[in-house]
């Protein structure tokens, strides 16, 4: 199975918008979405069927038994997260804690206990032999890496035989998208030409070199500032980076998707360009693995 | 007063909204909590810089005096330790600096050393005082940056505080918000912008922070992020009209407020709007 991920750093640049297009372009048997704190390509993708679903547990939470409690605030002394809470009686921060088990190994009464923790959902969906994994993390839970790195097991095991599979990732370059580069074979970066959108973009080369992956990169909404697009371009060739393709503003394309449509469902210039894209992607994606 | 500036969706314009109301006060903070992404100053492009690099604490092994007992290897509940052909080995990135192995290991084969996992960046522009945090790539978790971004300024109680926070609802965004008086969450108006709205509104309802929204990019037309708000009752604190002279501005890091005096007077006016919704939960809920 070839994996491409799509990633921007920058929130916003149309991670999602792409991904649905590639997914439906390629016709891929498996696709996921990573961004587990906030998933929204089930909103396009229109899935026929139900999912099956099931908890996701993430790292435990301690819980202080009151009855055993002597009170004596080794706990609070030794917790790094400042999860102890001390009022009449000592109680966990469940939102702080990160379900080390110091306090837990440290109580000399027997009086903590770390306890399993439901920190979100994985669903997977199979429609006419496409397997569609995804989840969402509950709110405030820090086990986002955790949960990726399952949604792509569930995307694995329930499509052995893909040829591609497609994955939307998250924004930023921390645990989650660490956790979606490992055993992705190429990375689709979509860049902004804004200059916030540049710096993200550089960040997230550099994360996706950090973990030796391959990276294309793309412009969305070139048009909105061409000055800045030439300077992405500059900076791939620079960089050695292939540059697949730009993709222009298209206010159609945004009523697409508020129909919960992909932009290669409409004829419109952005669906256009995204083809382009694609092909230029897929090409690199089959070639750069074979060397 | 801390205000939290936030949205689920990336994108929707949290700097934007963050940078431009801090210039519209006459003295403020602003802070920015996208330690991944960090733009701000990107904007402020603040002087007189000063840094301050952020550590964390993980473990060192002697190897000489490990025994191999590996009592640390199965207590670390983030798998951050393996005992690798006769030697203890630390994977640094996932160790979340408990200091667990430190205390229960019993030949004490193991001490504390700092790993730097970003920095802290102040400095000023015009009448801002700009805070940065930035991670480093190629590290997990920002979290003990934010941490440290958020308790340098609890001496400021009384200036405005702009919190510019990560996109999401995970663990970084709820540490953002910890203190904060009120949060502003910034919506657009597409199907995205809308589920992800509900997802940061259901953050704010869950640590019982104050909060209204902000609609960004608004257009002729049906607004499904306005109908949202509406059926659920949220306060709507200002529009911001889908226009290219701001894009353009913000596309090329401008501060808006600085640039344009009709963008001075709708971010003037959102910043009242807002001072007035804190000074009334303040007064309702104390």
């Amino acid at each position: 199975m070839k994996q491409l991920l799509i990633l921007s750093g920058k929130g916003g640049t149309g991670k999602t918008t792409i991904a649905a297009a590639f997914i439906k372009l390629s016709a891929a048997k498996a696709y996921a979405d990573c961004d587990v704190d906030a998933p929204n390509l089930h909103l396009i993708m229109g899935q026929n069927s139900e999912p099956g679903k099931i908890d996701f547990y993430g790292l435990p939470k301690a819980e202080i038994n009151r009855e055993l409690c002597i009170k004596c605030d080794r706990c609070r002394q030794n917790c790094r997260f400042d999860a102890i809470l001390v009022n009449e009686e000592y109680t966990i921060d469940a939102f702080a804690c990160e379900g080390c088990g110091v306090c837990e190994a440290l109580c000399p009464v027997g009086a903590v206990a770390l306890k399993p923790a439901a920190a979100g959902e994985l669903m997977l969906y199979s429609d006419e032999g496409r397997i569609f994994s995804t989840a969402r993390l509950k709110m405030g839970s820090g086990t986002s890496g955790m949960l990726v790195t399952e949604v792509k097991k569930q995307m694995r095991s329930a499509a052995e035989n893909a040829e591609l599979a497609i994955i939307d990732g998250s924004p930023g370059i921390g645990c989650p998208v660490i956790a979606s580069l490992s055993g992705a074979d190429m990375v689709l970066i979509v860049a902004e030409p804004s200059v916030s959108g540049i710096s993200d973009m550089e960040r997230i080369v550099k994360t996706a070199a950090a973990f030796q992956t391959e990276a294309a990169v793309c412009v969305n909404k070139y048009d909105t500032n061409i000055a800045n697009t030439e300077r992405i371009k500059e900076y791939c060739r620079t960089n050695n980076l292939p540059f697949v393709g730009r993709i222009p503003f298209d206010p159609e394309a945004v009523k697409a998707i508020n129909d919960g449509l992909t932009v290669i469902d409409i004829d419109c210039p952005a669906g256009i360009a995204v083809r382009e894209v694609f092909n230029k992607t897929i090409k690199l994606l089959f070639d750069t693995s074979t060397i | 007063m801390k205000i939290a500036v936030l949205s689920g969706k990336g994108g929707t314009g949290k700097t934007l909204v963050s940078v431009n109301l801090a210039s519209a006060a006459e003295e403020s903070v602003y802070l920015d909590c996208d330690v991944e992404e960090p733009n701000g100053h990107l904007f402020f492009k603040p002087e007189n810089l000063r840094e301050e690099e952020i550590s964390v604490k993980i473990p060192a092994v002697h190897e000489k005096q490990c025994s191999g007992c590996r009592v640390c290897v199965d207590f670390c509940k983030f798998n951050a330790l393996a005992y690798i052909k006769n030697r203890l080995v630390v994977f640094d990135e996932v160790c979340h600096s408990c200091g667990g192995c430190i205390l229960l290991c019993p030949e004490k084969a193991m001490n504390e050393k700092e790993k730097i996992i970003g920095k802290i960046q102040k400095g000023v522009s015009g009448q801002v005082t700009v805070y940065t945090g930035m991670m480093n790539t190629g590290e997990a978790s920002g979290v003990p940056i934010v941490k440290k971004l958020l308790n340098e300024n609890k001496a400021d109680e009384e200036m405005i505080t702009l919190i510019d926070c990560p996109p999401g609802s995970a663990c970084i965004v709820m540490e953002s918000i910890r203190d904060a008086d009120y949060c502003i969450l910034i919506a657009e108006p597409t199907l995205f912008g809308v589920h992800n709205l509900n997802m940061v509104y259901e953050l704010v309802k869950l640590f019982h922070k104050p909060y209204g929204v902000v609609l960004n990019k608004c257009q002729e037309g049906e607004n499904p992020a306005e109908r949202f708000c509406e059926e659920k009752g949220i306060r709507i604190l200002g529009k911001i009209p889908f226009d290219n002279e701001l894009g353009a501005l913000n596309s090329n890091a401008k501060i808006a407020v600085r640039e344009s005096e009709k963008y001075r007077t709708v971010f003037s006016s959102l910043l009242e709007t807002v001072k007035k919704e804190v000074r009334h939960e303040a007064a309702v809920n104390p």
